[in-house]
């Protein structure tokens, strides 16, 4: 056998495997000190946050621009990070199967922080807790966001901010 | 351009949410007439001897709100007795979830016990008003003369989860020092719960 076919034949089963056996998306549980560092990063790379949950109807509209917008900017410096709210106990029964059903491929934290008082004012404080809520920042600028977003919406700001990086 | 004008319209949208917060502590409240779930109106003037109110913004369908409930129900019976008894509010469109109907209300009240009024806010005026923007959320009001004070704003304690791991009960703390003179502190607190959906203002 020609090497050429070998090497085509070794990618072809690659990327078969890489096909067949999707990396799972594992839920991290953190608490906010935990958290925190996520919001803060300072290398070159836009951050959307989005905090959510899987009862919040609005929040569960827009998880399809956000995930739209992600595999747009995927080669871009932008990555998106997903906070659920969704209670604990809701972990294995809710969340992960809605997570895993809609393929959501981003990385995904359970947000299981009680207090929320504390921490709400250091996420934004023009927050007041409702949801969906977004965060965008990189190094150079940071901003929020209480209302859902279409693709359009969400489109325009990372292009926006993509170029002006 | 259309880009621009799409950046600016989202921007301002983000700007324009953080000062539409309603009331602030020490801001006068409206009054309000609303139906409740057995049919009747409500209004503050229907509680002669009320030294204030407990004005809790909740509905069915958030699961924050359910864990909150029964809490609710303990507030009622702890404070009304003592001239501060529990008002609730649903705000929420039933058109965005059926749940929140107020068929459903008239339903859940009476499955939980409700001791208070569970009260109707069809059009969402009042909502706006007060500016609630979750549920559940709580504005805690003290009667001065023919007005309605705002003493304290924000959730109701600092474990939504479980109510036997709360270290601060925030509102019962604030209801406290207002029966015992004083001023609540904290007078404001946040906390995550169900964005409310009204019907569009008319």
């Amino acid at each position: 056998m020609p090497i050429k076919s070998l090497i085509f034949l070794c990618i072809l089963s690659v990327s078969y495997s890489a096909k067949s056996q999707p990396k799972e998306n594992k839920i991290q549980v953190l608490n906010f000190e935990q958290l925190e560092p996520y919001l803060h990063k300072t290398n070159d790379t836009i951050y959307l946050v989005n905090f959510w949950a899987t009862w919040c109807a609005p929040c569960i509209k827009e998880l399809p621009a956000i995930k739209q917008v992600e595999e747009k900017y995927k080669n871009e410096k932008f990555k998106v990070l997903l906070v659920s709210l969704d209670f604990e106990w809701d972990l294995t029964s809710r969340l992960d199967p809605f997570v895993k059903s809609k393929n959501i491929t981003s990385k995904v934290f359970l947000l299981n922080d009680p207090d929320q008082n504390k921490w709400i004012d250091k996420v934004d404080q023009n927050w007041w807790g409702e949801l969906p809520f977004t965060l965008i920042y990189s190094k150079q600028f940071r901003e929020s966001y209480s209302q859902p977003f279409t693709f359009d919406e969400l489109n325009s700001i990372i292009n926006q901010k993509l170029n002006n990086l | 351009m259309k880009k621009l004008i799409t950046i600016v319209c989202i921007s301002l949208f983000a700007i324009s949410s953080s000062f539409s917060q309603g009331y602030n502590v020490g801001d006068k409240a409206a009054g309000f007439k609303l139906k409740n779930t057995d049919g009747k109106s409500v209004s503050f003037t229907d509680y002669t001897a009320a030294k204030g109110f407990i004005i809790v913004f909740t509905c069915n369908h958030c699961p924050y709100s359910k864990a909150y409930q029964d809490r609710i129900v303990a507030l009622d019976k702890k404070y009304k007795s003592q001239g501060y008894p529990v008002i609730a509010i649903n705000s929420n469109d039933a058109e965005v979830n059926t749940e929140d109907s107020y068929e459903n209300m008239i339903v859940r009240a009476k499955e939980k016990g409700f001791t208070f009024p569970y009260l109707h806010d069809e059009t969402g005026d009042v909502c706006r008003k007060y500016g609630a923007s979750r549920t559940p959320q709580v504005f805690l009001l003290e009667k001065k003369g023919d007005d309605l004070i705002v003493r304290y704003t924000g959730a109701i304690d600092d474990n939504s989860q479980d109510a036997a791991k709360v270290t601060a009960p925030y509102l019962a703390n604030a209801t406290d020092a207002l029966l015992a003179g004083g001023v609540p502190n904290p007078s404001f607190t946040k906390a995550i719960g169900c964005g409310i959906k009204m019907k569009d203002a008319k």
